[in-house]
């Protein structure tokens, strides 16, 4: 399913208003001073349209830093419990890259993979994803290694390629798109024979997925490369918060003596802390045993048992790194390693 | 850039160190990253510039450098600080590391003994940068309110990531206070409560510790600028109490030394 549409930019806000009024909450990409971060917004004038990538990913729509699961109260010796009621509130998340809107399938699989989780279902289902097919890239973005492109569909409900300084050309993807189309219709044109591909970035690809989850089984065991890759990695949690797609938490209770909340908050497998087992014993008890479970999940595991990649080609991972870990760079010098 | 390059082979052919702590080239002409130049081959990617910010000292203490034998570190006056700071903190022993101070008209002073550390640093020049300075006493201009809303906003953006920490030469607890779970002590969650504690408490455990390198605002992905919480910590001390870290061997840490004499009575 696919139609395409000409939207116009400056119709942007009568958009935004139609959705507002829809009861849809807008998040976007807003300028902060130097930084770009997905926040909520009332009028595209808040929007950074023209931009290669967001600081924090937009994982938070669905996923966010921390997030209640249930309440509880010590009464006597019982305890009264709770659970967190799911966010409902209907979003239109606006300007997403491709990349970000791909990473929602492998938030999916991973929060849906055995037991249902009210809290992340709920919101991706109430979750509009209008993306923003990229028109240019930089030296961290590598989506074309990972199955993905500048003007990849996968993911987004409609797609909004700016076509020049007036015009998007609107890929209507799914019903959730289609609806977006029904809430403002006027707004719509048709679209004749305008194509994205000539207005679309160029990334070229840096390395072969399929080739990376072939070799990693047996670089496993190769110390010294896990070693030699990470020397300068500081054990921080920045690729991890950043990263679209990584979705390890920590079960948290904030409680007092009369209760408490149990929260689900961000956590990341650099830290040390993630694999302490209560004995004392760590089972990656070094920085470089971190940093092959953060490739080897991303590459490795995920492809094998739940059928998606964890990594999206996004670079903020690596943008971020206050030491300059370039995960594209590595992932190519792992699949081009000889066995 | 030639100079540096010169000095580490050297330090590496005669076998007075086995690895060279430096910077590479990075994945853009902005970004600097970390070298460990084990080979005179190796050192001759070595790099010094703008970008090349990092207080590599940090590396000193982390397990997987140290078993790469004795290092060699390049950097700046606070790289410089860190290592007398760690000597005065029992972390390092004396001519353990071999410093390459690189001056900011290109000078390179080659140190290792902490008694040459001392008297290199007793002449270089103290105080804030202009930048530094600047900002610090805007904010100190604004009213209590202003000034409070200002920090709230920026702490609001603190993703928990430890970047700050794991970047900070002078953050090297084995057991950080966030990793003491049992009960535990700092909310982990990035609420306005968990975020203030943590940025307090870590500004707190820096004071009169912090050697002024910035690295923890530079680290930030958030841009947070911890740095300036840090720098009016240090003077707090220095106006207080008259210490400034990292220039002797001496321990001189304000907040956990305890003297007989103290000019305030309560605590004696």
């Amino acid at each position: 399913m696919s139609e395409t549409r000409i939207l116009q930019k400056k119709s942007l806000g009568e958009l935004f208003a139609k959705l507002t009024a829809a009861g849809q909450r807008l998040l976007a990409p807003v300028k902060e001073g130097e930084l770009l971060n997905f926040a909520e917004v009332k009028s595209p004038e808040q929007v950074a349209l023209d931009y290669i990538q967001t600081r924090s990913s937009a994982k938070l729509a669905t996923f966010p830093p921390y997030e209640p699961l249930l309440r509880y109260k010590f009464n006597g010796k019982d305890v009264e419990q709770q659970p967190a009621e799911p966010d409902k509130r209907p979003t239109v998340l606006f300007g997403a890259h491709p990349c970000d809107a791909a990473s929602f399938a492998t938030l999916k699989a991973v929060f849906t993979w055995d037991s249902p989780d009210a809290q992340f279902e709920t919101r991706l289902a109430n979750l509009t994803i209008i993306g923003l097919a990229c028109t240019k890239a930089d030296a961290y973005c590598f989506c074309t290694s990972v199955g993905g492109s500048p003007g990849d569909t996968r993911g987004s409900d409609m797609l909004l390629t700016p076509l020049d300084a007036e015009r998007f050309l609107v890929e209507v993807l799914t019903p959730k798109g289609q609806a977006v189309v029904a809430a403002a219709p006027q707004l719509f044109t048709p679209a004749g024979n305008e194509t994205k591909d000539k207005v679309l970035a160029k990334v070229a690809p840096r390395f072969s997925a399929d080739k990376l989850k072939e070799k990693l089984p047996a670089a496993f065991g190769n110390n010294a490369v896990w070693v030699e890759q990470s020397l300068r990695c500081l054990g921080c949690g920045a690729c991890a918060f950043v990263c679209p797609t990584c979705s390890c938490f920590d079960i948290q209770d904030e409680r007092n003596r009369e209760g408490g909340t149990r929260l689900r908050c961000w956590d990341s497998c650099g830290f040390s802390l993630f694999t302490l087992h209560a004995s004392g014993h760590n089972p990656r008890h070094v920085q470089s045993e971190r940093w092959r479970q953060r490739v080897m999940h991303k590459f490795s595991y995920q492809p094998e048992r739940l059928g998606v990649l964890g990594c999206v080609g996004c670079g903020r991972c690596s943008r971020t790194c206050p030491v300059d870990m370039n995960l594209a760079e590595h992932a190519q010098a792992l699949a081009e390693m000889k066995a | 850039m030639e100079a540096l390059q010169k000095k580490a082979k050297a330090l590496l052919e005669n076998g007075t160190v086995k690895v060279v702590i430096g910077f590479a080239a990075g994945t853009d002409a902005q970004t600097a990253r970390p070298l460990f130049a084990r080979t005179p081959e190796q050192a001759g990617k070595l790099i010094w510039g703008e970008s090349c910010k990092q207080n590599l000292a940090t590396y000193l203490l982390k397990p997987e450098v140290k078993a790469l034998g004795k290092a060699a570190v390049v950097g700046r006056v606070t790289t410089a600080r860190t290592v007398m700071q760690y000597a005065a903190e029992n972390q390092i022993a004396d001519d353990a590391a071999v410093l390459l101070i690189v001056s900011d008209d290109g000078q390179i002073t080659e140190l290792a003994k902490f008694a040459d550390l001392e008297v290199y640093l007793a002449k270089v020049p103290r105080g804030l940068s202009p930048e530094a300075q600047k900002e610090i006493e805007r904010l100190q201009a604004m009213p209590l309110e202003q000034r409070w809303a200002f920090w709230s906003a920026e702490m609001s953006r603190c993703i928990k990531c430890y970047a700050c920490r794991a970047a900070c030469p002078m953050c090297y607890c084995a057991r950080c206070i966030t990793e003491v779970n049992q009960p535990q002590w700092i909310p982990v969650a990035t609420d306005p409560l968990g975020n203030l504690e943590w940025n307090i408490v870590r500004a707190m455990h820096l004071a009169g510790r912090c050697v002024d390198c910035g690295s923890c605002s530079d680290a930030c992905p958030q841009g947070i600028r911890l740095d300036l919480l840090n720098r009016v910590l240090a003077q707090e001390v220095l106006t207080s109490f008259g210490g400034e870290a990292g220039y002797s061997t001496r321990k001189e840490y304000a907040l956990s030394t305890f003297k007989p004499d103290d000019k305030e009575e309560f605590i004696r």
